[in-house]
């Protein structure tokens, strides 16, 4: 099913919006991820889409029919909450079983259904215990079958997997996904781990403070964060900000620093030691951290600290006077005030301007 | 090892045996005077009021037949039971069936006039019955209910009403809006989502309240001593009054008898409900 959001506002208190001016269009099948920091409207944008708010301007339409004033039970959307949101009364065969009770479907198809989708989470042998006697996943799973059950037209998904370990995290993660591509659904997920959303996501919506900032695949807003807050928010460990100018030396250009200038965006990924790169600046070097497969350095460039990988066998003393480089192509540049992406160009000086 | 754990039993045991010979020695009095009430009704005579003297089933006659006391008859003891559990138990009803509606509105509803509710709420709640005696009667009276066990019920549970839908709120604030949301997507509308999901996650509240409650109604008094005046309308609370209405002759041992007649079912009832009651006076009503 397709959604499309039109110009959709939700205030809870008179003049603050906690959602603003959102649009965006969701294709047939599409998983997309509603990516942000919390209180940035990612959950209310999920449960306006659920029914439970009622957006306060703008339209929604599900497959081109506007779906503003239609109850939630009247949506076909299965939805997975963050505390799983099981019936604590109910075995867990009736609580997969519930949704399709509400439809009225006949109790022998009903028990049918509900065990091949039990199955299909790999839950088949426990659907006579209650929730409360299953294992924080086994939880989650029965989360995911219940919302899944009744072929809804859309599956959303609010943090489903902030509540398990590591390990099970991403166990889940790919399960989800194989899933949804399994059964086409057109999902939606919301979650404030950009590592989750990058991995699971075709596109995610980068949120902040109620507005749509960025839409796009996860490619895309790694390589070309179109702002600052974006490129800040994606990526581990985190890219590099340095505030300065480039200053062209032949075919090299110097990083020099300038509080005025704009800033300069480099992943750890892209900078390196030595001065193979073309954008070459001096360091300090102030920790080296292993990691098993390369080390993890973090060093002083002029008043910023920035970390780059090196090699696992590179040792070096706090203090000691590094050379590390990039390459152009792999710098960005974002305005100082506005935060918006800039071309690299633009900050740029020619050796003898200086 | 071994006698490691031995030491561990005997220190987690110490502070518990103190606290047993405390306990012990505070409900000391109150269990001697259960013994006395129990000793009582079983003798015809007390020597200095605390050696019995002789066993009798004399006090216990009225279960089988109408006693007499200062010259007038006194109505049947199973009546008065009869009346007893009717009053609890549909006090117990009316509370719940109120209560459970008002404390989900008062928890989860958003309407205008909602915190003064609350507040008001929680006024309504001390405010003594006794002042209210005169103008409850004149209502009752107007009503054409005074006299009659329908009229004091009706008193009594809107008088309970405030702490009881005060007590099941906490419980339903308790319950997670996700599961009720839930409920929705799920295909429910709200009020199928009250019924289906949400009252059965607060039934330990609702076990407790109706405990509560009941226990209210069996140990009424002053409304009931007040309002009810003809004997078949009697409970068990009036006819202990009337056994002592005239301060010169009290029988002794046909009191006890009957209080602890009177008391037997509330016992019963502790024993069985305590674990439900323990909820709501360990947690102040949050503790689904």
């Amino acid at each position: 099913m397709k959604i499309e959001l039109k110009q959709v506002c939700k205030s809870f208190t008179k003049g603050s919006n906690a959602v603003n001016d959102l649009s965006m269009t969701i294709k047939d099948g599409e998983f997309v991820a509603l990516l942000g920091p919390s209180g940035c409207g990612k959950s209310t944008t999920m449960l306006m889409l659920a029914g439970i708010y009622k957006p306060t301007g703008g339209m929604i339409y599900f497959d081109d029919e506007p779906i503003n004033h239609v109850e939630p039970k009247d949506r076909n959307i299965g939805m997975v909450f963050q505390s799983y949101a099981l019936y604590p009364h109910m075995t867990v065969l009736e609580n997969i079983m519930f949704p399709l009770k509400q439809m009225k479907v006949p109790k022998a198809e009903r028990i049918v259904r509900a065990q091949a989708a039990a199955e299909q989470v790999q839950l088949g042998h426990l659907t006579a215990r209650k929730p409360s006697q299953l294992s924080g996943g086994q939880q989650q799973r029965v989360a995911l079958a219940r919302a899944i059950v009744k072929k809804p037209r859309l599956l959303l998904l609010d943090e489903p997997l902030s509540n398990l370990d590591a390990r099970m995290k991403i166990e889940m993660r790919e399960e989800i996904r194989q899933l949804q591509k399994e059964i086409g659904i057109t999902t939606v997920m919301v979650t404030h781990d950009q590592e989750e959303a990058m991995t699971i996501a075709d596109r995610v919506a980068v949120m902040k403070d109620g507005s749509l900032i960025q839409y796009s695949t996860p490619m895309e807003l790694y390589n070309r964060a179109s702002n600052l807050f974006v490129a800040q928010f994606i990526g581990t460990p985190p890219m590099n900000f340095l505030k300065g100018d480039l200053v062209k030396a032949g075919d090299t250009y110097a990083y020099k620093e300038n509080a005025h200038g704009s800033v300069l965006g480099i992943r750890p990924y892209d900078l390196k030691l030595g001065n193979q790169g073309n954008v070459v600046m001096n360091a300090t070097i102030s920790l080296v951290e292993p990691l098993g497969h390369s080390n993890l350095v973090s060093a002083r460039i002029g008043d910023t600290l920035v970390r780059f990988f090196a090699e696992s066998s590179y040792q070096a003393e706090r203090g000691t006077a590094v050379v590390c480089s990039a390459d152009l192509h792999s710098v960005s540049v974002f305005d100082k005030d506005s935060g918006y992406s800039q071309n690299v160009e633009s900050c740029i000086k020619e050796a003898f301007a200086v | 090892m071994t006698g490691g754990r031995a030491l561990n039993t005997k220190k987690s045991r110490l502070p518990s045996a103190g606290a047993y010979v405390i306990l012990g020695i505070i409900t000391l009095p109150i269990i001697l005077m259960y013994l006395w009430l129990l000793i009582n009704s079983f003798t015809s005579q007390m020597k200095h009021g605390v050696i019995p003297t002789g066993f009798t089933l004399e006090n216990w006659k009225f279960l089988w037949s109408n006693v007499v006391v200062n010259g007038t008859e006194m109505p049947s003891i199973w009546t008065a039971t009869l009346n007893s559990l009717l009053f609890a138990g549909a006090l117990t009803v009316l509370e719940l069936v109120v209560g459970i509606m008002a404390g989900y509105a008062l928890s989860r509803l958003n309407f205008p006039g909602r915190q003064g509710l609350l507040k008001t709420t929680m006024l309504l709640h001390a405010f003594p019955s006794v002042a209210l005696l005169i103008a409850v009667f004149y209502i009752l009276n107007f009503l054409g209910l005074f006299d009659s066990l329908w009229g004091v019920i009706l008193v009594k549970t809107a008088l309970q009403i405030p702490m009881t839908a005060w007590i099941i709120k906490g419980f339903f604030d308790d319950v997670s809006w996700d599961v009720e949301w839930a409920g929705l997507i799920d295909g429910c509308t709200r009020f199928k989502v009250w019924h289906t999901i949400v009252i059965p996650l607060v039934k330990p509240g609702i076990a407790a309240v109706s405990i509560f409650s009941f226990l209210a109604g069996w140990s009424e008094f002053l409304l009931l001593y007040t309002f009810i005046l003809s004997d078949e309308n009697i409970t068990l609370a009036s006819y202990l009054q009337k056994l002592m209405s005239n301060p010169n002759v009290i029988n002794y041992g046909v009191l006890s008898a009957v209080s602890i007649f009177y008391m037997i079912p509330v016992l019963i009832f502790f024993i069985f409900t305590q674990k439900s009651l323990m909820q709501v006076s360990a947690t102040g009503g949050k503790g689904v």
